[in-house]
């Protein structure tokens, strides 16, 4: 095991990949020097410039070209700089991207990822902070992950690079400092298989990336009380593991939903469905949500605290399963 | 034709290629080409009065069969469409169908100074690209009906077709859309250095979208084997180019991304082919992206039922004077290339193909409504 940052752990994955595959390149701005997160940082003295594209800011063509290349038969990697920017080529996603093989009737693969760097913190205001994954799961067409540790980083990644659809890895700013136990040999995390990160009786809190973090420090602090609470990471949104999250349900028969978008029209109104069709009779308690408010992102600190869902949150909405 | 100048033997060309961003920049006053109208008159060959001191026209190496074969394209586009009016008109055909009736040559003579190898993306108005490039009539007039033998299986429509087999990478229903994908084909056509080209068609409501400068900008900058090819009809859906479009010149644009920009008289198949085949060529050797302006006139509505109260019928008179079928018909008469028994045969064995496409469609089958669950990813069936 190597302990890695989450970002270097992108890193890894990236550069494994392109080792393994002459038809892998990455492209986005400022990718060359490693900006804004560092996750590319390097890349190009052992791959150079023509697989290291450091494009122009020009977002529907950094999205769309790399649609072209899969469809002619590379493997683009995109670096959204800010998953934020994804709206400058959103037809390229979703009307694009996700509809090419579908309405050519399976004709082309589309092999391709969107690395979405997102998430909420330091005071980036409106325009760079948002979690916008709710969007994706919403489109068919796109497959959705969203790795919560440095290891589900570099598993997740390069499963999304060698899968013959078009994979979206939401990437949590907050994470990339993030410290954890790598692998030494190569293992790749397939999409659709969730990861209990904490086994527990009491309630299942279901979470995604940075929620995942808060759901396991809330778990700390009520284990002290004597409750135990199961996390269940479900890793991709699209497919979803769905029998593993209803079997922990079933278990604990209470579910908490986190995670940091508004809560209106967020993935956890969909889990939660999911859990009410597959355990409705096992359930002891409504289920819980925990998301950001219906607002954009603030700037100013006490703002933005006001607008970050955390361990808090958390802990009272597993609190309000058990009332 | 330009051919009066006198002719420079073919061989000059790779010599003028190889500098040809320059060339071609210097040689060609944007100014002269385009009037401040922004359209060049009928016939106008400004383009090649510049450089055929220079360079022979290209379409004077194709020899009586593939001119005879530019011929048969546009009809056999124009004829597919018209039956395709007829049939939407009674009613066989759902959803929205756009044609491009009077814009065949644009089409035919961009698809002819293409290898089979080359890439097409096209637009909503994309029936005659895809005849073009060699689609199965068979596969289009199926999936115009919706038909499990459409050549996609009747997930994509008339917007949304695509026959990857010859390498036609789709209509589409957003303008502009195949401006940033092109550059992408050009991307992995250059790793692999197989000297083929991406070509995108788009009209000229279409230029005013990011997409186009964008994708101009970026194939620019890197020098990929992209040709842009806008067709200007005058009319962005319903709103004249000149309500849409400042500067009034498309190919004007691409000075300002440094790169080749022509406009030709799209209602001439031997004049776009010319243009479009020098722009090939020169992104073959890696001479990077052209940009192409094809004045043309679309003869029916934008759509199928579009009553057109925006326009004068003057226009469509003035289209069907062009008529780019006739001039190119005519051209061949004169030349010996063509007689009337000659176009009778060609019109006959087009018309042939096209009942043979309506009566493959008609016998096919809907699709089985859960085959609406098939071709969303690689595996089927997969997990939600």
């Amino acid at each position: 095991m190597a302990d890695l940052e989450y970002a270097e752990a992108l890193t890894l994955a990236l550069r494994e990949e392109m080792r393994r595959d002459g038809r892998v390149y990455l492209i986005g701005e400022d990718i060359v020097l490693g900006l804004p997160f560092g996750v590319t940082r390097g890349l190009v003295d052992e791959f150079g410039p023509e697989r290291v594209l450091n494009a122009p800011i020009s977002e529907a063509a950094i999205v769309g070209s790399a649609l072209g290349a899969a469809m002619a038969g590379l493997r683009p990697v995109v670096d959204m700089h800010f998953a934020d920017f994804v709206t400058c080529a959103m037809d390229e996603v979703a009307n694009q991207i996700a509809k090419s093989r579908y309405m050519f009737g399976g004709q082309v693969d589309c092999p391709l990822t969107l690395r979405m760097p997102y998430g909420i913190g330091r005071s980036a205001g409106g325009h760079h902070s948002n979690s916008v994954e709710a969007w994706f799961v919403n489109i068919p067409g796109l497959k959705v992950c969203i790795p919560s540790t440095p290891a589900d980083a570099r598993g997740l990644l390069k499963t999304a690079i060698r899968d013959p659809d078009p994979v979206l890895v939401f990437e949590h700013r907050a994470l990339y400092r993030v410290r954890g136990d790598v692998p030494d040999t190569e293992v790749l995390v397939p999409l659709g298989q969730a990861d209990v990160k904490r086994p527990g009786r009491d309630v299942t809190v279901i979470a995604t990336a940075r929620m995942v973090h808060a759901a396991l420090a809330a778990a700390e602090r009520l284990a002290d009380e004597g409750i135990e609470v199961e996390v269940v990471d479900p890793r991709s949104l699209v497919p979803l593991d769905r029998e593993a999250l209803s079997a922990s349900v079933r278990r604990t028969h209470r579910a908490v939903i986190a995670e940091e978008g508004p809560i209106r029209g967020g993935v956890g109104g969909w889990l939660a469905w999911v859990v009410m069709e597959d355990c409705f009779d096992d359930l002891d308690a409504p289920v819980a949500r925990v998301a950001g408010p219906n607002i954009p992102i603030p700037f100013s600190p006490p703002l933005e605290a006001f607008a970050t869902p955390g361990t808090e949150d958390v802990v009272a909405a597993v609190r309000q399963t058990l009332e | 034709m330009a051919g009066t100048a006198a002719p420079v033997r073919l061989a000059c060309a790779a010599r003028w290629l190889a500098p040809m961003r320059a060339t071609w920049l210097s040689s060609v006053d944007l100014g002269a080409l385009v009037p401040a109208s922004g359209r060049t008159g009928p016939g106008e060959r400004a383009f090649w009065c510049t450089l055929a001191p220079v360079i022979e026209p290209p379409h004077q190496a194709l020899g009586p069969d593939r001119l005879v074969s530019l011929y048969a394209t546009m009809l056999r586009v124009r004829l597919f469409e018209e039956r395709v009016r007829e049939l939407y008109a009674g009613g066989r055909l759902p959803g929205f169908i756009h044609l491009s009736i009077g814009q065949e040559a644009v089409a035919a003579g961009a698809a002819a100074a293409l290898r089979p190898d080359d890439y097409v993306f096209s637009t909503h108005r994309g029936h005659g690209h895809l005849i073009a490039k060699g689609g199965s009539l068979r596969g289009l007039m199926a999936e115009l009906y919706g038909k499990r033998d459409g050549v996609c299986h009747g997930k994509g429509g008339s917007m949304h077709i695509a026959d990857v087999s010859v390498g036609y990478l789709g209509a589409n229903g957003v303008l502009a859309a195949g401006c940033v994908l092109a550059p992408g084909v050009g991307l992995a056509i250059k790793h692999r250095r197989s000297g083929q080209v991406a070509l995108t068609f788009f009209g000229d409501g279409a230029a005013n979208r990011g997409p186009f400068h964008e994708g101009v900008n970026l194939a620019a900058l890197w020098g990929l084997p992209v040709v842009f090819v806008c067709e200007n009809n005058r009319w962005a859906s319903s709103t004249a180019h000149g309500l849409s479009t400042a500067g009034g010149s498309i190919a004007a644009r691409a000075a300002g991304y440094g790169i080749p920009g022509v406009a030709v008289d799209g209602n001439d198949a031997l004049a776009v082919y010319d243009a479009v085949w020098l722009a090939a060529e020169a992104a073959r050797r890696d001479n990077g992206p052209s940009l192409i302006e094809a004045h043309t006139i679309r003869w029916v509505g934008h759509f199928e039922g579009d009553p057109q109260a925006y326009r004068h019928k003057s226009e469509v008179e003035e289209g069907r004077r062009q008529d780019p079928i006739a001039r190119l018909g005519h051209w061949l008469g004169e030349r010996g290339l063509l007689d009337p028994p000659g176009a009778e045969r060609v019109r006959a064995a087009v018309v042939g193909e096209i009942e043979d496409a309506v009566a493959f469609a008609e016998a096919s089958l809907f699709p089985e409504p859960a085959d609406a669950l098939t071709d969303l990813f690689a595996e089927y069936p997969w997990r939600d």
